[in-house]
């Protein structure tokens, strides 16, 4: 093992102890509030920064998916509103993540022949379409949300036992990050990379690309509808206010924070993401009615414009830049040269 | 499988399904023939304010490849500078007490402003924001996003929660007769007509003019007229300024017809994303279709979804969403819509 590949090893083994350890380490303020929330979040992001690294597509669906596995969880499972059938809580996620999938890949099916912009526009239209039946269906949305939706026991009261949601959410992000990792390596991951790269050299090839970038899209919907199902655990409740528009920046917002290309950079971003969204509020300045403890989406949306306008790779994007710079004054480094990534995508 | 394969059964599909949501709607209609015209005006008028908001858009993208995600939030912000200039400069009231009068120029006046307001910010956005990024048109994206974040905070900071309504005229009449019924003099009247003396315009200016040669050239290959000597960032100014005035106007027609109020911003950018993916991006005749055909969709789904004592209405979105799906299963690029 060469001393670089060690560094990085301990630096992820201290990682996941400061993680195990946290209920422990942090406040259970902290915990609730920051930690669990940037975990399920930074899984939606991660679902979204999926399909951009390995299929070169940016989906702004992801919101709408994960409202369909949560709001199916809810249906099925034991709550306040809604259709409650009283299903176990684990089957009733698990019907819900199903939810997600199939409708990922019917979603992937419609949007998966177009292309760059194009694929957003029809993403960004299909969650809206989301938004807006669950809006409209009461009978499935509960009139205004479902509330003190079951967990189960492995989970607990996220409010009074925040630690059992905080596990279970840490636990789905590692087995999420490894499993992309693992995705990417098998001839489908590659191909799906050759297609992001050049789909028309793909189809030459023989490849399927509609149907690769269909079975993508299938796969970040799963990631989607965990991330679906954990946000309902944490709020307790699903309600279709939750899953609109705003949601849906917040979570491309994170992903660019992170630096869209970068599966590590979901979580990083939702960090930043929830500890802004928490201690805004109280350092915030006032001034008029511009500024003020209120005025987190405005927050929001400078620092993302900040980020797309100084840095599109985001935090990450930053950190190699600055490696980059350090490694042309220092001499590269003895050993392989490192795989930053693919460069952030400049339009053709 | 090969896609020729599959081209004729699903066009004959795509046949029937047409035929049976044609039959379905001649049968409602037959049913009550007042309703039918009310709805289809419904319909039609809403197609109308749908034109002239997605006609700013799609102009914007066919020639610049900008997908202006702020689109909606310059169409709101329309809306509320109306509102409050009417109020403030006019002292128009929001709830219109018996007998109180609203002059012409006192509609006619803040339409101008905001309009006028909005074209500048939308040039100033360009200039600002976008000019030294083109060709990025994700980054593109993602900045008119957080703009659009920013303003819809902003607005909700400054103008409140509650829904308004930009008072129209009262020297107009309230109601116009249709065929049989009445139907709002606004909605049809002018609604309608500025949405044709729109497209009107916009065509001769683009099929007509040496301004629109050179947009129409510049959608083909901008590097081309670039090349011969035409100062191409003029242009996309001009084509911007076009599209945020579109925006604007759009806006004060919309707060009068139907209400400003937040949300209102995501609602007009998605309806304007459905139109350009049905019509096409930049295509004109494509955003007049797209926007009938959204427009249409949603009135008579609003109504003729019950079947017997089922009441489906409530899952009219649906309609919405079978519309784009079959638009992109048989053209992924829109009617008109060309490759980039």
């Amino acid at each position: 093992m060469t001393p670089a590949r060690a560094l990085t090893w301990t630096s992820v083994g201290l990682l996941l102890l400061v993680c195990a350890l946290a209920p422990s380490i942090f406040t259970a303020y902290w915990l609730s509030q920051i930690l669990t929330k940037a975990l399920w979040l930074g899984i939606a992001a991660v679902s979204l920064i999926f399909l951009s690294r390995y299929g070169g597509m940016i989906s702004l669906a992801q919101v709408g998916l994960y409202a369909i596995a949560g709001f199916t969880m809810a249906n099925l499972g034991t709550a306040f509103g809604g259709h409650h059938l009283g299903w176990n809580a684990w089957a009733a996620a698990g019907a819900g993540v199903a939810a997600a999938t199939i409708f990922g890949l019917l979603f992937g099916a419609i949007a998966s022949r177009s292309y760059g912009i194009y694929f957003l526009m029809i993403t960004l239209a299909l969650s809206v379409i989301v938004f807006y039946f669950f809006g409209q269906v009461t009978s499935l949305s509960g009139y205004g949300g479902i509330r003190d939706v079951a967990t189960p026991d492995l989970v607990g009261n996220p409010i009074t036992h925040p630690e059992g949601l905080y596990y279970v959410s840490l636990v789905a992000s590692v087995l999420i990050f490894a499993g992309i990792r693992y995705v990417a390596r098998t001839p489908f991951g590659l191909a799906l990379q050759g297609i992001r790269d050049d789909p028309a050299r793909m189809r030459a090839l023989g490849y399927n690309v509609a149907l690769h970038r269909t079975l993508a899209f299938g796969v970040g919907a799963f990631i989607a509808g965990i991330a679906g199902i954990l946000s309902v655990w944490y709020q307790t409740q699903v309600s279709p206010g939750g899953v609109g528009i705003g949601q849906t920046i917040n979570v491309l917002v994170i992903a660019v924070i992170g630096g869209l290309y970068w599966l590590e950079g979901a979580w990083i971003g939702a960090l930043l993401f929830t500890v802004l969204d928490n201690y805004s509020r109280t350092w915030l300045p006032t001034a008029g009615a511009w500024l003020g403890p209120e005025r987190f989406e405005t927050l929001l949306g400078v620092v993302f414009l900040l980020i797309v306008l100084l840095s599109p790779g985001g935090l990450v994007g930053i950190w190699n830049g600055l490696r980059r710079r350090l490694v042309r004054v220092l001499g590269p480094p003895r050993g392989a040269q490192r795989d930053l990534g693919p460069e952030p995508a400049e339009g053709p | 499988m090969n896609q020729r394969d599959l081209r004729l059964p699903s066009r004959l599909l795509l046949a029937l399904l047409a035929a049976a949501v044609l039959g379905w709607v001649a049968y409602k209609g037959a049913q009550n023939g007042a309703q039918f015209v009310t709805v289809s005006l419904n319909g039609i008028t809403l197609a109308a304010l749908y034109f002239v908001v997605a006609a700013g858009f799609t102009l914007i993208f066919g020639l610049m490849r900008v997908v202006n995600m702020a689109h909606g939030s310059l169409y709101l912000l329309a809306g509320y500078l109306a509102f409050t200039t009417q109020q403030s400069w006019f002292g128009v009231s929001s709830n219109l007490l018996f007998g109180h009068t609203v002059s012409v120029s006192s509609w006619i006046v803040p339409l101008v402003f905001a309009t006028v307001v909005i074209g500048v910010v939308g040039v100033a956005m360009q200039q600002v924001l976008l000019r030294w990024n083109q060709g990025q048109d994700l980054r593109q994206a993602l900045i008119t996003i957080a703009l659009s974040v920013i303003l819809a905070d902003q607005m909700l900071a400054h103008f409140g929660g509650i829904a308004q309504s930009i008072q129209q005229p009262t020297s107009w009449p309230n109601s116009v007769p249709v065929l049989g019924t009445h139907y709002g003099f606004f909605r049809l009247v002018i609604v309608v007509g500025a949405a044709l003396v729109i497209g009107a315009l916009l065509w001769a200016v683009i099929r007509r003019t040496r301004f629109g040669m050179i947009i129409r050239a510049g959608v083909d290959d901008r590097a081309m007229v670039s090349a011969l000597g035409i100062n191409v960032q003029v242009v996309f100014a001009g084509a911007f300024l076009i599209g945020a005035l579109l925006a604007g106007f759009g806006g004060v027609l919309g707060g009068t017809m139907i209400a400003v109020q937040p949300g209102a911003d995501a609602k007009f950018l998605l309806n304007s994303l459905i139109v350009v993916i049905i019509g096409g991006m930049g295509s004109l005749g494509g955003a007049a279709i797209g926007s009938l055909a959204l427009g249409l969709v949603n009135a008579y789904a609003d109504v003729y979804l019950t079947f017997g004592s089922t009441d489906l209405t409530n899952y009219s979105i649906l309609l919405t969403f079978i519309l784009v799906v079959v638009m992109l299963a048989v053209r992924p690029l829109g009617l008109f819509g060309r490759p980039a």
